[in-house]
């Protein structure tokens, strides 16, 4: 955490205004055939810090990600980062502005050397257009860059690889390197889906500690994940997503404490004892519970009877 | 017997032939699409119609300068490249494949519609619009021998200029896949949103790729239209656009001199194997005996596919590709 806590006096609630936002967005829905995968009234990012997305399965996260980095388009809702709107852009527009994303199932490019992964990452390229690569001399720029790559390859401990194929990295290297090309485009806010899934214990370690170089370089990040150790170690806020919606906000030690998060996570009944009769029947409190379940499950109307 | 001096030397005029050039500039193409951007366009052949004919009409119906009808063939690669792309290359790879190889074969149908004879010469055939090509050939005498291969003069002008079309085409595609555009294909090739979240414009690529590797397909139907000096709708079926493939994927696909290499074995083949077939079932006493000399045109080609799946299985990497990245696939 920075010397001065960026969310002092913020009030943990869903929806409240930071300090200083760089993200704002309001009345996001994106709506899947009757399914209204995302509905945010309003949430802010605070600059400068690390914000966990958490929320359980099908909660939203990653469809919001795709929509605020412009890989899916929204029903209705705007967002802003840093005061100008960012809704309506196209993917490679958002990324250009600074916003970077990474992908839940990483997207190394296989049949690539790890080195040309990386100075695929850098923007501004001459060499990249059509006739610039015919006529200008791209040769200096392409050093340049390949330099810049060598220095993060170093910090990420790939420079060993940088002749390899993409491909052929493991699991938690692709992460690793999905990272550092995202960082080859000097992104403001940098966002990461789900960067410790299907990494071993060692690497999560190495991982955290280069989100949390991440923000020591000025950079916000904002992230989903579902792990709570991971989530307390390093983020500065918890933002909760449950069906569509921001239930929570706080401070990470605050979570574990808030109801509607427990609700989310582990349903409204956890705390209840169920008791059943000799035959194996639920009586008394859990068989109203039984009932009330039922009949959520077939819906309002039982046209679609002998389905139970 | 066999005569095995007559099978190599026919099989080295077709390894340098007017047929190796003209699928050698397919493949080219192709290899832009398919073997750099994964495109997959089934409809290559389309694309050296529209050059072909573009050139023939503009040249021996409006009376264009022969540079003139080939500046219009090859506008006609990019139009066509652009009509197919903008509805198409912001779906998924699969439309594109339905979409190329219907639009080539309606492009066919309708050369060869009998009510636009007037126009495109319909199933007769288009002719005339070669006569500065002729006129140019320098070479004086009819015909000319190399190492007991024999060209006539004709046949000998339009393979120089067709090889050095190759040579050019390759210089350009070797320039443009080892610059940074180059790497951003292979990036959409791999992964189209990685690309995407890297800020780069994929359509605007994809659109570039397509019109690319087009005016190569479209260069080839100038080429081949030249060198026989008539245009018959009829020979620009899809089975083509599947020969070129067999070329790309034969020499390596994404590797610069793949389609080139591809494209000469295959016809070296073809030819090899046809002469074979066609010697050793002729005669008052065959050598083979079950098959019919006039079958040979057929089974020539089911032994070419034959070798094909071969070397598939023991080099399914082609003759220039990377094993390593083939190696990745089978994962």
């Amino acid at each position: 955490m920075p010397a001065e806590d960026p969310f002092a006096g913020v009030p943990p609630e869903p929806g409240c205004a930071k300090l200083n936002p760089i993200m704002t967005m309001s009345g996001i829905t994106r709506v899947f055939g009757g399914l209204k995968a995302v509905d945010v009234e309003h949430l802010e990012i605070q600059r400068g810090a690390i914000t966990g997305l958490i929320g359980p399965n099908g909660a939203g996260k990653t469809t919001l990600f795709n929509l605020l980095t412009g890989f899916d388009r929204p029903n209705s809702g705007t967002w802003t980062f840093e005061g100008r709107p960012l809704n309506r852009l196209a993917a490679h527009r958002v990324a250009r502005r600074g916003v970077v994303r990474t992908f839940q199932l990483t997207k190394a490019l296989a049949k690539m050397t790890v080195l040309d992964n990386m100075r695929l990452g850098a923007t501004g390229q001459t060499g990249e257009s059509f006739f610039g690569a015919l006529f200008t001399r791209w040769g200096r720029q392409e050093r340049a860059v390949t330099e810049k790559a060598w220095e993060l390859l170093v910090r990420f401990r790939l420079d060993a690889k940088a002749d390899d194929l993409a491909g052929s990295l493991s699991g938690g290297q692709r992460k690793l390197l999905e990272m550092a090309r995202a960082l080859m485009m000097d992104p403001t806010v940098v966002m990461l889906d789900e960067p410790m899934a299907g990494v071993n214990p060692a690497l999560t370690q190495t991982l955290l500690g280069h989100v949390k170089s991440l923000r020591d370089d000025d950079m916000t990040v904002l992230f989903v994940e579902h792990d709570m150790d991971v989530i307390r170690d390093i983020s500065d806020w918890v933002v909760v997503m449950a069906q569509g919606s921001v239930i929570a906000e706080g401070p990470p030690e605050a979570l574990s404490s808030n109801k509607a998060v427990v609700d989310a996570y582990l349903g409204v009944h956890h705390d209840r004892a169920l008791e059943f009769d000799a035959d194996g029947n639920p009586v008394g409190e859990t068989a109203e519970l039984v009932t009330e379940m039922e009949s959520v499950e077939r819906g309002p109307d039982t046209a679609r009877d002998g389905r139970s | 017997m066999i005569d095995f001096s007559a099978l190599l030397t026919n099989g080295i005029a077709q390894l340098v032939g007017t047929s190796a050039v003209f699928f050698a500039l397919l493949a080219i193409g192709l290899n832009i699409h398919f073997g750099y951007t994964g495109l997959l366009n089934f409809g290559q052949i389309g694309f050296a119609l529209v050059g072909g004919y573009g050139m023939g009409i503009a040249v021996a119906n409006f009376g264009l300068p022969l540079w003139g009808g080939v500046l219009v063939g090859l506008g006609c690669g990019v139009v066509l490249a652009l009509l197919l792309g903008i509805p198409t290359l912001r779906l998924r790879a699969d439309y594109l494949a339905i979409v190329t190889i219907a639009a080539s074969e309606i492009l066919r149908l309708i050369t060869r519609s009998t009510s636009l004879t007037n126009f495109t010469g319909g199933t007769q055939g288009l002719t005339g619009y070669g006569g500065a090509f002729t006129a140019a050939n320098p070479f004086g005498q009819p015909r000319y021998s190399f190492f007991g291969v024999t060209f006539l003069r004709g046949e000998l002008w339009a393979i120089c200029v067709g090889w050095t079309v190759v040579a050019l085409s390759v210089l350009l595609v070797w320039l443009l896949v080892r610059s940074p555009w180059g790497r951003v294909l292979r990036a959409i090739r791999e992964d189209e949103d990685a690309a995407r979240a890297l800020g780069k414009n994929v359509f605007a690529y994809k659109m570039q790729a397509l019109i690319l590797g087009g005016v190569f397909g479209a260069l080839g139907g100038i080429c081949y239209a030249l060198s026989v000096q008539s245009l018959t709708p009829d020979f620009y079926s899809p089975p083509q656009t599947f020969f070129a493939y067999a070329a790309l994927i034969l020499g390596g696909a994404g590797r610069v001199l793949g389609p080139v290499i591809g494209a000469m074995i295959f016809w070296f083949l073809v030819s090899v194997i046809d002469g074979l077939l066609r010697q050793a079932t002729a005669g008052d006493q065959p050598v083979i005996t079950f098959i019919d000399s006039i079958d040979v045109g057929a089974i020539r080609f089911v032994l070419v596919g034959l070798s094909l799946g071969l070397l598939m299985v023991f080099r399914p990497q082609g003759i220039f590709g990377n094993r390593r990245e083939v190696q990745l696939d089978a994962r």
